[in-house]
């Protein structure tokens, strides 16, 4: 019985070890890839929030992050990215989460210029329903590219609403909780750049610990 | 082996014996992941590697594995193939990677690989079983690209959309006969009907393909009658 107990322990063993080997080797040789990939789906997610902005180097080059509690949607720890070009501040990057989506949370990315107007709006990942709520990524419809040149003061606070509620922006032909949801989530983060730019632009780069 | 037997073990995997059909295994995926062509091929493509090499992993050590411990290999070769799919999917096909999410880790409890393994490849030679797993995975494939074909063109008029997240290169839209579908057909409901259709039209082909030999042999049998 104990004899056969060990035999079955060692099989298993050898099996792990065997499995484990095979699992090794794949990762080594898709590490540097999938590191590069994900790169690259950050830089690309992140260039069309910058619709006419003109910076240098990588944009992912100046991390910041904005530790909760804080004024942004969502309330939580939030990653920045600021741009700059010759040292000057140009621009920043939000991904806030605008925490009332119809099926859970939204992830947007905000892109504001220096001067506190819209350079460009896109949705991050989002769980809403496919075709209704699904319509607001910009491979789907115009939706995100309203906000475009917007800013706290253009449409007044009463106009960044839906049309249904009396504001300026389109919404999405059935669905209200998800528009609502980003465009608060998008006035509320101007209305943090407003008060705290200077901090933001002068803060230390964060390391990338997190 | 022969290709008699081998043609045999296909026949069996894409049709009779059919995994999403006939024996109704591993539906969770299915049901879920059918939301489109691409989907569906993407994630068939994997379940095919994965049962081909689990199959073959576990005919090749049947000899050596106590019967007592064969569930816990089972899952150890499953689980370590699949992680490797996945990181293999993670670098080559990032895209098709972020659209199938959890599903491709999930191809680990996806009982129809424990089963062939038990049912299958824990009693034949390594070539059957690899035979048996090819032929197993295209017939899963088969019915999930059928599936996530009619869904997608029911439920958002499209055909084909997507397939750069499998080829590369620029996004293709694939072929949009309307804007817009039936949003029934990609909401859950939709893949339960979409499967009931799948299992009722190949049962019905069965009974057609059953009555009509019954009938080819009573016309045989006629002219012995009258004589």
């Amino acid at each position: 019985m104990s004899r056969s107990v060990a035999s079955s322990g060692l099989t298993l063993a050898v099996i792990a070890g065997i499995c484990t080997a095979l699992v090794a080797v794949t990762y080594q040789g898709t590490r540097q890839r999938i590191a590069a990939n994900e790169q690259a789906w950050l830089e690309q997610s992140l260039q069309p929030a910058l619709a006419g902005v003109f910076f240098e180097g990588s944009v992912t080059e100046s991390k910041l992050i904005i530790p909760a509690p804080n004024e942004l949607p969502g309330r939580s720890d939030t990653l920045v990215y600021r741009v700059y070009a010759e040292d000057d501040p140009v621009a920043a990057l939000f991904a806030v989460t605008a925490p009332d989506g119809y099926a859970g949370p939204i992830g947007v990315l905000i892109g504001i210029a220096y001067d506190g107007t819209v350079t460009g709006v896109r949705i991050l990942e989002h769980r809403e329903t496919p075709g209704l709520g699904d319509r607001l990524v910009s491979s789907r419809s115009d939706f995100v590219f309203q906000f475009d040149g917007r800013s706290l003061g253009d449409p007044d606070e009463k106009g960044w609403a839906i049309q249904r509620d009396g504001g300026q922006f389109d919404q999405l032909t059935g669905a209200s909780v998800t528009p609502r949801a980003v465009i608060n989530a998008i006035r509320q983060t101007l209305i943090y750049f407003d008060a705290n730019r200077d901090d933001i632009f002068s803060a230390l780069t964060s390391g990338d610990e997190q | 082996m022969n290709t008699s037997n081998f043609i045999d073990r296909l026949r069996s995997g894409l049709w009779t014996d059919n995994p999403g059909l006939v024996q109704l295994l591993g539906l969770c995926p299915l049901l879920a992941v059918t939301t489109s062509f691409v989907n569906g091929l993407g994630l068939g493509l994997a379940t095919l590697f994965v049962l081909t090499f689990s199959n073959a992993l576990v005919s090749a050590t049947r000899r050596w594995i106590q019967p007592e411990i064969r569930i816990p290999i089972y899952v150890l070769i499953i689980a370590s193939l699949v992680t490797c799919i996945e990181l293999i999917f993670k670098a080559w096909f990032p895209s098709l990677d972020r659209s199938l999410g959890i599903f491709i880790p999930l191809i680990v409890t996806n009982c129809a690989i424990v089963a062939r393994a038990e049912v299958f490849a824990s009693r034949n030679t390594v070539v059957s079983s690899v035979a048996d797993g090819i032929g197993m995975g295209a017939g899963f494939t088969v019915l999930l690209i059928a599936i996530g074909f009619f869904r997608e063109l029911i439920g958002q008029g499209s055909i084909l959309s997507r397939l750069d997240m499998l080829v590369g290169g620029e996004p293709l839209p694939g072929l949009t006969l309307m804007d817009g579908g039936w949003l029934l057909a990609i909401l859950p409901p939709g893949a339960f009907f979409s499967l009931a259709l799948a299992v009722a039209a190949k049962s019905a082909i069965d009974q057609r393909r059953r009555t009509g030999k019954r009938a080819a042999m009573q016309g045989t049998m006629r002219p012995s009658i009258r004589g």
